[in-house]
């Protein structure tokens, strides 16, 4: 009688056991499944533009939504232009940060210096965006787009890129208010990374006599690189994508100018204005690639930064 | 050496008081460390021998609330003094800690990192002493066709080794040893000590060991502290055959600690 019920319970926990390993693997299969039915599905809904375009889209600057022309390369420049910009600007930032927050800062501003920046971070980003638009972008075109054409406008070379109108609202407004944006989550995963490394590897390094500056550069960042490029591509992930943000301040014009100053526009905020206003098959296809071609850039980017990692780790024989 | 028989102190150590914040932690250290010998700190845990040693190279100087009163006079002058440049003494007083602390880069740039910080060497130059301070801490032949690899590649005991290497690059004239076979195994315990014998030809050594059959192997003077006192200090073969105090004995004898 114990025995026959004994084996009943056997049984049916063994029936439970290959539910419940089914279930999860249903879980996990359905991430991919969803991968690849977005995938399908921005590809099914641009094949009107790809067959009236081809490749043409992605090099030509047209965008005329009254002719059925598109091209897509304005907004690739502009969202590969903010967020390497962005970038250019928050990473130093973001290691001053985390940098003074794990070694220089006294102890009692630790907490509330690094509650402070998860907060930022928290921020929905349309107060960015209307920060950006009714705060900052003012304020940079009284005071500092007129110094920028003035004393780096006329400079050889550069100087293009720094000359324009003072309107406020542009490319390099984008940037740095992406910047601003990106910089929390940048700032965060570096002082968590720089926070393990072990105090003895830091005291060796002092102990010969280091400064600070050399301990942090030749030896902390070395050692976290992993982390803090994972803190980068974070970051930029989040730059790539941004869309309300980027859309209050980036001007949202069609052009390719060469200043950084001038008007411009990116993928994610043309998908925002635009789709509510998109008639027409082939306008909607256009704005669907552009969909897929962002998509794609964040895959290559995030890809190459995956590779680069990997190479690097082979390179130095990393084994312990 | 012995024939000389010239006691001559390197590092000495006056009226020495250490405090974490409000704890004190050593009480009026008075000792000399002999040049090129080896000096053991040995005491059980909390008896303050790492603290003191970390006094030698002002390591607690990072740290906000931690300070030393007294004074450590290395080559005529207290390097305690507010004026003392912390990177020049730290160029004179090299330190290997519990652990090995291999940086994150190839075992050339180990050896080279301190190096750089204080000499402009051309290329050759610098290869030379890296070739010197490898040989010197007898890790020449094991590394010297991978150069170019990561120190982390390497064995804990390897490690352990090119760490002394990179300490004794820079050329100090005190070497600290920290607990430096407490992460190693028995074997590569013995090379360190092997190799603690032939530097002290070359630097004035002195070593914190929890372990009080290497201090008796390794040193040629030995201080026993306790709760922040040396208790006593002397010859090696004295302290543990012929211990002065009934608490060094008990200590030495294993009835404490």
């Amino acid at each position: 009688m114990s025995m026959f019920l004994h084996e009943a319970r056997l049984k049916r926990q063994s029936i439970f056991d290959s539910l419940f390993r089914n279930l999860t693997r249903v879980a996990a299969f359905s991430v991919l499944v969803l991968l690849a039915a977005i995938i399908g599905s921005l590809v099914i809904g641009s094949m009107p533009a790809i067959h009236a375009f081809g490749f043409g889209f992605l090099t030509s600057t047209d965008w005329d939504p009254v002719n059925d022309q598109f091209g897509a390369l304005v907004p690739i420049v502009g969202t590969l232009i903010t967020s390497f910009i962005a970038l250019l600007i928050a990473i130093p930032v973001s290691f001053g940060i985390a940098l003074f927050l794990t070694e220089l800062s006294p102890r009692v501003l630790r907490r509330p210096l690094g509650v402070a920046i998860e907060l930022l971070a928290g921020i929905p980003s349309i107060i960015y965006g209307m920060w950006g638009l009714f705060v900052f972008a003012p304020l940079f075109a009284d005071h500092v787009e007129p110094w920028l054409n003035e004393h780096i406008g006329v400079l050889p070379y550069i100087g293009p890129f720094f000359s324009g109108p003072p309107m406020g609202i542009g490319i390099l407004t984008a940037s740095i208010i992406l910047a601003i944006m990106v910089i929390p989550f940048i700032a965060s995963v570096m002082r968590d990374v720089f926070d393990v490394v072990p105090v003895m590897l830091k005291e060796s390094a002092y102990g010969l006599g280091s400064t600070t500056w050399e301990v942090m550069l030749r030896i902390v960042l070395p050692y976290t690189k992993v982390g803090v490029a994972g803190g980068i591509m974070l970051g930029l992930g989040r730059a790539l994508g941004e869309t309300m943000a980027v859309t209050f301040v980036i001007g949202n014009a069609h052009e390719l100018g060469k200043s950084l100053l001038n008007p411009g526009n990116s993928i994610s905020s043309a998908l925002a204005n635009e789709f509510t206003e998109a008639f027409g098959e082939l306008y909607t296809a256009a704005l669907i690639e552009l969909g897929l071609i962002l998509f794609f850039i964040t895959f290559v980017v995030l890809s190459l930064a995956r590779y680069m990692l990997y190479k690097l780790g082979q390179r130095e024989g990393k084994a312990a | 050496m012995n024939a000389e028989n010239i006691v001559k102190p390197r590092v000495t150590v006056r009226d020495l008081n250490f405090y974490y914040g409000k704890a004190q932690a050593l009480n009026n250290i008075n000792l000399d460390i002999t040049e090129k010998k080896v000096t053991a700190f040995i005491g059980p845990s909390g008896c303050g021998k790492s603290t003191l040693l970390r006094t030698f190279n002002r390591m607690y100087e990072l740290y906000p609330k931690q300070k030393a009163t007294g004074s450590i006079v290395l080559d005529g002058k207290n390097i305690l003094d507010k004026n003392q440049d912390l990177n020049k003494l730290r160029a004179k007083v090299g330190m290997v800690f519990q652990k090995p602390t291999p940086f994150p880069m190839s075992i050339h740039d180990n050896i080279a990192f301190g190096v750089k910080l204080y000499q402009s060497l051309n290329k050759h130059d610098m290869e030379e002493r890296v070739e010197w301070a490898l040989r010197k801490a007898a890790l020449w032949d094991e590394v010297k066709d991978k150069l170019t690899q990561s120190g982390m590649g390497l064995s804990g005991g390897q490690q352990q080794r090119l760490c002394i290497a990179r300490a004794i690059a820079v050329k100090p004239e005190v070497l600290l040893l920290d607990e430096p076979t407490s992460a190693l195994d028995p074997i590569s315990t013995a090379h360190i000590e092997k190799l603690i014998d032939e530097l002290k030809e070359d630097f004035t050594i002195v070593i914190v060991t929890h372990n009080m059959q290497q201090a008796a192997r390794v040193s040629d003077y030995t201080a026993y502290m306790y709760l922040g006192d040396l208790m006593e200090f002397g010859d090696t073969s004295t302290v543990f055959t012929n211990p002065k105090r009934k608490e060094t004995e008990d200590y030495i004898t294993g009835r404490f600690g």
